[in-house]
């Protein structure tokens, strides 16, 4: 390389961003100043809303319908020297266009609405190729082709003509990457590229950008909000809260001698996960509370007209026995696709196994088999078993007060009404921590973590004696998540819980659960007490499982170049 | 492909022979039949009809055979293409069609034309300045659009044009032209007349075609994909046509499978007021009158069309979108 590898390919000087507001204006980012250098990751870590992924929108120039107040950003070329600074042009000027995915790429969370629903990976790769370089339509097929070979997708040549609902998580996420390099950028700006994956597929993603910035050299502004994500790939942290950067340095530096107390919060929170003591045992009745046995379930395939056999149908669970006993929590992990939430909903009868069984004894001592539909006719079972999903935007309707929300299991079972409901949904929030006073209001008003205590409030406002959390905590920040954490294991003590959590992130899974069980394929692999899963695995697929996970200290990185 | 085709084709033919037991159930209902409102409205008139040619008249349509026999009377009639007799309107109902079935899709179809054509551009633009002055014109126009009958629009179009302009709008065409035969001067007569009502029908069909983009749309802006094709350096312009607009066309596409059937019952009233002469309005009469051949034949032909539509509609949501081709059973 003729340049020096300490010359910036791009400085961002006193940046800052307004979203324009009836009363006054509100600040998205204040004055940031940091630089890129190539071949280096810079981290950009923080919690939601404090302004990362605006940081990396403005240095783009699409901040619409916010506005850049103030700073420049400047590109400089790495060969020619030369220099363009950004905020000063058009949003949809040429200059601008031609920076964008030609020497800026972006990569952003969501692999599937990132991408065009109704056009093949391949056009849209093609189309940026198209842009920015002078080549006819084979030649650019023919690029697309390679891009998506550069980024270990499989049979590119057939991948590439495919649509972004045919490919999965990881894969799609590879497609993202393969447009973005395809004009070979010397930047790449990945916004949270990996959160929405599990860790096995994290670990890939991350091998993969690792892979092609040492073989480009780029540099790369990697947004996240994961510790242990920064730890294993970041060069430099910059620490982002409410806006501002409050601490930039070297990895080694951010998290062995961080000097904010707000760095000192983030890496606290995830070791806090992550160094948990071993909880003690609880005592085990003579009877567990939900025996599963042998439970096999398949979707789809259809039945021969002669016999009872069916084909091509897709195996989700395969063999699967548990038992669940009064008062622990059950952690259930493994992949996307492994099955765990395909037994939660067998759990709530949603699923109608093909064979096995799942015994309850409810609350009168008697035996129902989950398995069965009989089983859930007098609704005492969902009295008794409740839910707590992934998703807290979308799992509380937003035309519903919460106090109507938290109400309807009470009314709908006609176990209160009037001012003693009122009572109820009152003691309900102050239980999960939040003010009696909210009742009115409507769930938009709340932050993700308020919303996931409200449905936690739904779930226990019947007294359930189970719980079936499903990625309860996947979509909330660190802090916010083991405050939720905390609140599960205060209700466990209080109420008489027992819970199953569904989660792919070992890390709380080790922190909250009693006892695990490690599912791959349909199949539970592994089960034991969390601590000896977490820190000892037996099985190799749990091993692997575990090693993929990124651990919070840069001195002790796991990835390894396959 | 084929596969999906054939199995659609066939549910259509036993839709079809569903419908044509509901048409002739919903025929028969009323009390009497046509003949005795025939009777009753000759009598009203202070008219005797001979005993003896309504007898004839009862034979020769079946009218005293079992339900059962003038079911497959009616049926058979259809198959060969013998559609029946208009009693009301003293000719056969073939002829009846043939006379207006191409009168009637040429103004649904062109104002069909002019609803896309109008409400697509102002749909987007809406969309994309939400809540410029160019927005809130448009949908305080739409809401008006929406709002106002057709009929009204019609007699208010009718009266400006007379008072102001002496022109007469309605019909389809100048008296000369009426009964002639199709020719240049008879084109241009035409184009001359059929402004009027086609602008009627488009006017509600328009604003709500805006609304509906609109929502859609503004539903779509907002996608990460958006930003991902900004991203790639991708004129904003370019963006918005390329990307979020081909997503929010799906529910307007699958719209298409109403505007045929359309082409007889919309626009009832309409027609009446601008005196066209489409099918909508013999519907009603036949209706009225119990004229069983015209009104079974038409309800009939309505069902071919909403069936020819749906499926061209879904063929169409298939070709535009991928999801939903690739879902298709038996498409592959």
């Amino acid at each position: 390389m003729s340049t020096s590898p300490e010359q910036p390919v791009l400085q961002v000087r006193k940046l800052s961003v307004d979203f324009p507001h009836k009363d006054g204006a509100f600040h998205a980012i204040e004055s940031l100043n940091f630089d890129l250098l190539p071949g280096k990751t810079t981290c950009f870590v923080g919690e939601s809303g404090s302004g990362k992924s605006v940081t990396a929108r403005a240095i783009m120039n699409i901040v619409d319908p916010a506005i850049i107040t103030q700073g420049s950003v400047t590109i400089i070329d790495r060969e020619s020297q030369n220099s363009l600074e950004l905020t000063s042009l058009d949003t949809d000027s040429e200059e601008i266009r031609a920076v964008r995915g030609a020497r800026i790429a972006m990569i952003f969370q969501e692999p599937m609405s990132s991408l065009s629903p109704v056009h093949t990976i391949g056009q849209q790769i093609v189309e940026a190729i198209l842009l920015h370089q002078d080549v006819n339509e084979t030649e650019a097929r023919k690029r697309a082709i390679e891009a998506l070979k550069a980024v270990h997708i499989h049979s590119p040549e057939r991948a590439v003509d495919r649509y972004p609902f045919e490919y999965s998580g990881g894969m799609r996420q590879r497609a993202m990457i393969a447009m973005a390099i395809a004009c070979e950028p010397d930047i790449l700006i990945a916004d949270e590229p990996t959160t929405a994956l599990d860790v096995t597929t994290q670990a890939e993603i991350l091998l993969l950008i690792r892979e092609l910035q040492r073989k480009r050299g780029m540099s790369v502004m990697f947004i996240t909000h994961d510790m242990g994500v920064v730890a294993e790939i970041a060069d430099d942290v910059a620490v982002m809260l409410n806006g501002r950067i409050v601490e930039h340095g070297p990895v080694d530096q951010i998290f062995h001698a961080p000097k904010h107390p707000y760095t000192r919060k983030l890496i606290d929170a995830s070791l806090g996960l992550e160094q948990a003591a071993a909880r003690p045992v609880p005592p085990r009745p003579d009877k567990p509370l939900i025996q599963i046995d042998d439970i096999r379930l398949q979707f789809g395939g259809h039945k021969s007209w002669f016999s009872k056999t069916v084909y091509g149908a897709v195996v989700a669970l395969e063999s699967v026995s548990l038992s669940l006993w009064p008062g622990e929590i059950l952690g259930i992990v493994g992949e996307s696709g492994s099955g765990k939430t395909s037994l939660g909903r067998v759990l709530m009868g949603r699923y109608k196994p093909v064979s096995g069984s799942a015994i309850y004894t409810d609350r009168q001592g008697r035996e129902r088999d989950l398995t069965q539909a009989a089983s859930f006719r007098d609704k005492q079972v969902y009295r008794e078993i409740r839910m707590i999903f992934q998703d807290p935007y979308s799992s509380l309707n937003p035309r519903m007060t919460v106090e109507q929300i938290i109400a309807e299991p009470l009314r709908i079972n006609g176990l209160a009404s009037g001012n003693e409901l009122r009572e109820r949904v009152a003691n309900l929030l102050e239980r999960v921590g939040l003010s009696a006073s909210m009742m009115e209001r409507y769930p938009h008003a709340f932050s993700g973590g308020q919303r996931q205590r409200i449905g936690i409030a739904r779930a226990i406002a019947l007294e359930p004696r189970v719980i079936i959390a499903d990625e309860s905590t996947s979509a909330l920040d660190g802090s916010v998540r083991a405050q939720i954490l905390d609140l599960l294991l205060d209700l466990r003590d209080e109420l008489g819980l027992s819970i199953i959590f569904i989660a792919h992130d070992i890390g709380v899974v080790r922190y909250l659960c009693d006892r695990v069980a490690v599912m791959h394929r349909g199949r539970v692999v592994e089960t034991g007490l969390a601590h000896q899963v977490c820190d000892a695995p037996v099985d190799s697929y749990t091993q692997r499982l575990i090693s993929a996970v990124p651990r919070p200290d840069p001195r002790q990185r796991g990835l390894r170049s396959a | 492909m084929t596969l999906y085709l054939v199995r659609r084709l066939v549910t259509m033919l036993l839709t079809l022979l569903a419908l044509s037991v509901v048409v002739f159930v919903v025929i028969q209902l009323p009390p009497g039949d046509f003949i005795t409102s025939y009777i009753a409205r000759l009598s009203g008139s202070g008219e005797t009809i001979d005993q003896a040619v309504i007898d004839t008249l009862r034979e020769r349509y079946q009218m005293d055979a079992p339900i059962l026999a003038q079911y497959w009377a009616w049926l058979k009639g259809m198959l060969h293409g013998e559609f029946g007799y208009s009693f009301e309107m003293k000719l056969p109902v073939a002829q009846i069609f043939s006379e207006r079935i191409g009168i009637s899709l040429a103004v649904e179809l062109l104002a069909v034309v002019v609803m896309w054509a109008v409400a697509i551009p102002i749909g987007i633009y809406s969309a994309v300045r939400q809540y410029s002055i160019g927005d809130y014109f448009a949908t305080v126009i739409g809401f008006f659009g929406l709002a106002v009958p057709n009929f009204l629009f019609a007699l208010v179009l009718m009266y400006i044009c007379y008072v102001w302009f002496g022109v007469t709008i309605t019909g389809l065409f100048s008296p000369e032209y009426m009964n002639a035969k199709w020719s240049l001067d008879r084109f241009l007569d035409f184009v001359q007349h059929v402004w009027a009502p086609v602008l009627v029908i488009a006017t509600a069909g328009t604003a709500q075609l805006v609304r509906v983009l609109r929502a859609n749309l503004l539903d779509e802006l907002n996608k990460p994909y958006v930003l991902t094709a900004r991203a790639k350096g991708l004129e904003k312009r370019k963006v918005i046509m390329r990307y979020p607009v081909r997503v929010a066309m799906n529910p307007l596409v699958s719209t298409i499978g109403w505007v045929l059937p359309t082409v007889i019952s919309s626009s009832f009233v309409t027609a009446i007021v601008l005196n066209l002469p489409t099918l909508s309005p013999i519907l009603l009469r036949a209706l009225l009158s119990q004229d069983m051949y015209l009104a079974g034949a038409l309800i009939l032909f309505m069902g071919v069309l909403t069936m020819i539509g749906t499926l061209i509609s879904d063929l169409l949501l298939a070709w535009i979108d991928p999801r939903i081709r690739l879902g298709m059973v038996g498409a592959n």
